[in-house]
């Protein structure tokens, strides 16, 4: 027995170390971390294949790790930095998931210099290079744009309840009364960070562009008249959504909308996508959308994109990879797949073979809105704030106490800047 | 101690265990108590001090929503244990009644029962989620007998946000430091009575300085800052307890139905002889025969409970605060929000829960074969 044990650990030293001499020999390896797989697989195996056209002799190690909207893949990605083994390239939000996290810890690479080379300095749009400059440094390379302030609903739905979409809160209030009377669920929502997404725009309403931005740049409180308005308004609102929110997935509770059981729903456009793909619904006819209520001529953004650690252990790879997912062709082949649309203003979106109606509206408002971060998708504020403010929002879900989680928004915006 | 050839060989063949426990359990252990101990936030590393006890003190009275989180979890482990705890054995318990009975096709019952046993957490949690969702699982169940389904507001399992008993934190804490003191006191003069005077001053010393801390250091003034919401019963936690339940309640039976199998007919019989009717004989021979049955079976629930995790990220997901507990909220805290001190004094306080569960029982244990 314990000789069988004996040769077994003997075989397994000897399998690891051999293992190890080919890791060591081969080279020409390009390790890409992301949380996309699933529905949104496809997107980035447009790019790795894209990429091994052009780099046949690297082997691209695609490591995806799914599971609770990235938590899962951010929990892994934070082990393997802090255990001194980066991947050569990892997804990060742009803004402040990107700064607040990895930046000010000093353990990315800035890109500055290749967007000079590149000549991107000018084809990227203005708001979105200041969100991935931190110190004068631009720090990763944004592959997609998705808009978080969307309002969905089915145009045929709504025609047989007799009821229109609404511009603003005020109008949503009324119109909400008069589904409910019909027995209809006014607004679907799912589990807690779809709450913490509705929020975020009940937010960017109540306190318009500026003050919005003001709010996340520390320049006005959350204990403030306005910021407790929105919380307020978010009261009365939560009263017009399903009572088993907790319960259901973001698709799921997008469900609710298509089956006709809820009227509307506040999500990012990957909503869009799910929709055509996913339930084959036709963008305008089948499904339709406008700008959550208040939040007109803004566009509540948020951007996937691609760092470069420092220590990537094949870092000229990894350049060649986010010169790729910076390119034109690289996000023409990436976003018609993923449902986003592209962060160069060059890129053909008015190609019909590629962007579907929902995407080249969605561009069309990114060209000429507003553009302000996402809360809930790392633009607007740390992950620390934002892991933090998901306990406030639950909280308020449970208590409904406005004073409450606006002292407790105010607190945490003050310890979270001290960091 | 002679060095012997045996004795060589004992110690070459323990070493590479003992070394490899020492570094990757008590070693991290250790680390982990330290981390707690710092201000660690963020990926850096670099400006990292000591700031004591300060994480501990901000999650029992800090005035935070995040250390009010912290401090619901508690509660709503606590809650979670002793109904977790209390269904499993006394379901497990009639279970095991019931096939002892000498039924027919007793080998297919007890692996039925049994089966819950091998699935993960994991695939507990998914299928109950999907039963417990008020809009398409178990309230559905009326429409097969032409019904109306019941309404997800009134039946909202372990979305339901409603709660039982309430309490403030401040005077939760106020009654257990009360309790603590009476129960100090009383068994220093229990121990002082055995003539134990050791003990009886410990103790003694103890309770008195509890009661000079209330009364000269104010220890109750410091609960003035801690947030107002109640905590409470959770309704929600009971969905979580039927799902845990469900899993676990046929290991108890297992372990039940091997201890009244090891209960001689003879003693039953003698106790029917003495004229004992069957109930009787439960209540008299059957029960006392199966405490230390029992005590096993608490302590191995009793541990599961307090570190659960899985069952309830799945079920429930991870921000649903009536039902969350201390190891989801160590999980976010420092993984989601790169506080990893205050994870880390998170899970210092889960492991000495466990000890204060697990440790009486090892002691006991060691003892006995200390005897033996």
């Amino acid at each position: 027995m314990f000789k069988r044990l004996f040769s077994l650990a003997i075989a397994f030293v000897l399998v690891f170390a051999l293992a190890g001499v080919a890791a060591a020999q081969q080279g020409g390896k390009l390790e890409i971390f992301s949380w996309w797989a699933g529905d949104e697989g496809p997107a980035l195996e447009a790019l790795i294949k894209l990429y091994n056209q052009k780099f046949a002799n690297v082997e691209v190690v695609n490591a995806t790790v799914t599971g609770g909207a990235g938590v899962a893949a951010r929990a892994v990605l934070k082990t393997r930095m802090l255990g001194g083994n980066p991947p050569d390239s990892f997804q990060v939000h742009a803004g402040q998931e990107l700064t607040g996290t990895w930046v000010v810890a000093n353990r990315m690479e800035p890109l500055t210099e290749l967007f000079r080379s590149e000549g991107w300095l000018d084809k990227f749009p203005k708001d979105l290079i200041d969100l991935i400059t931190y110190e004068g440094e631009i720090w990763t390379v944004p592959v997609n744009i998705h808009r978080s302030n969307v309002l969905w609903y089915i145009p045929a739905k709504l025609q047989e309840w007799g009821v229109s979409v609404p511009a603003t809160w005020d109008e949503f209030l009324a119109t909400c009364e008069t589904l409910k009377g019909k027995g209809v669920t006014p607004l679907a929502m799912g589990e807690n960070w779809t709450a913490v997404h509705l929020f975020e725009n009940v937010l960017l309403a109540q306190l318009g562009v500026q003050g919005y931005r003001d709010l996340f740049a520390g320049k006005l409180s959350w204990t403030d008249d306005s910021a407790k308005a929105a919380w307020t308004l978010f009261d009365k609102v939560l009263d017009c959504t399903n009572p088993d929110a907790a319960s259901l997935s973001w698709q799921q509770a997008n469900d609710l909308v298509i089956e006709g059981k809820a009227a509307f729903y506040i999500m990012g456009d990957w909503a869009a996508g799910y929709m055509t793909t996913t339930k084959g619904l036709t963008p305008g006819e089948g499904f339709g959308y406008a700008p959550a209520p208040g939040t007109s001529g803004v566009f509540n953004m948020l951007s996937d994109s691609f760092g470069l650690p420092k220590g990537a252990p094949n870092r000229e790879n990894a350049l060649a990879w986010l010169r790729l997912v910076g390119s034109v062709e690289g996000q023409d082949a990436f976003n018609p797949l993923k449902g986003s649309i592209p962060a160069r203003i060059d890129a053909d979106v008015k190609n019909p073979q590629l962007y579907n109606s929902y995407l080249q509206s969605a561009a069309a408002d990114f060209a000429k809105d507003a553009l302000v971060g996402s809360l809930m998708h790392g633009a607007a504020a740390s992950e620390a704030f934002l892991n933090d403010f998901q306990t406030v929002v639950s909280v308020f879900i449970a208590t409904r106490d406005v004073e409450l989680a606006s002292s407790a928004a105010q607190a945490l915006a003050e310890t979270t800047a001290a960091r | 101690m002679r060095l012997n050839i045996d004795r060589l060989t004992a110690l070459a063949v323990l070493a590479p265990s003992v070394i490899l426990l020492a570094i990757f359990v008590y070693g991290f252990i250790g680390q982990t108590f330290y981390i707690a101990t710092t201000n660690w936030q963020g990926l850096g590393i670099s400006d990292i001090s000591s700031v004591g006890l300060r994480n501990f003190e901000q999650l029992f009275i800090g005035s935070g929503l995040p250390f009010f989180r912290f401090r619901e979890a508690l509660v709503n482990t606590v809650v979670f244990t002793v109904l977790f705890i209390a269904a499993s054995l006394s379901l497990g318990l009639l279970l095991a009644i019931l096939l002892d009975q000498r039924i027919r096709a007793e080998a297919l019952f007890r692996t039925i029962f049994l089966f819950p046993m091998a699935l993960s957490f994991v695939v507990t949690g998914t299928v109950w989620r999907w039963l417990f969702s008020p809009r398409s699982g178990l309230n559905t169940l009326p429409t097969l007998f032409g019904g109306a389904p019941l309404p997800p507001d009134q039946w909202a399992w372990f979305t339901d946000r409603r709660q039982l008993i309430t309490f403030t934190w401040a005077d939760a804490s106020r009654l257990v430091l009360i309790a603590i003191i009476i129960g100090l006191l009383a068994f220093a003069a229990i121990a002082a009575a055995r003539r134990r005077p050791v003990q009886a001053l410990i103790a003694g010393m103890i309770g008195l300085s509890l009661i000079g801390w209330v009364f000269l250091g104010g220890a109750f003034e410091a609960l003035g800052n801690v947030v107002r919401p109640a905590h409470g019963v959770n309704l929600a936690m009971f969905s979580i307890v039927i799902a845990a339940t469900w899993q676990m309640s046929g290991y108890t039976m297992a372990m039940y139905l091997a201890a009244l199998r090891g209960i001689p007919e003879e003693l039953r019989e003698a106790a029917r002889v003495d004229g004992c009717n069957e109930l009787q004989v439960y209540r008299y021979i059957v029960l006392p025969l199966l405490q230390p049955i029992t005590l096993s079976a608490m302590i191995i629930l009793g541990h599961i409970s307090l570190k659960i995790f899985d069952l309830i990220y799945v079920m429930a997901g991870g921000d649903n605060l009536r039902v969350d507990v201390p190891g989801i909220h160590m999980y976010l805290t420092a993984f989601r929000g790169n506080n990893f001190a205050l994870g880390a004094a998170i899970a210092v306080i889960m492991l000495l829960l466990v000890a204060f569960v697990i440790v009486p029982y090892l002691v006991n244990a060691f003892r006995t074969e200390v005897r033996r």
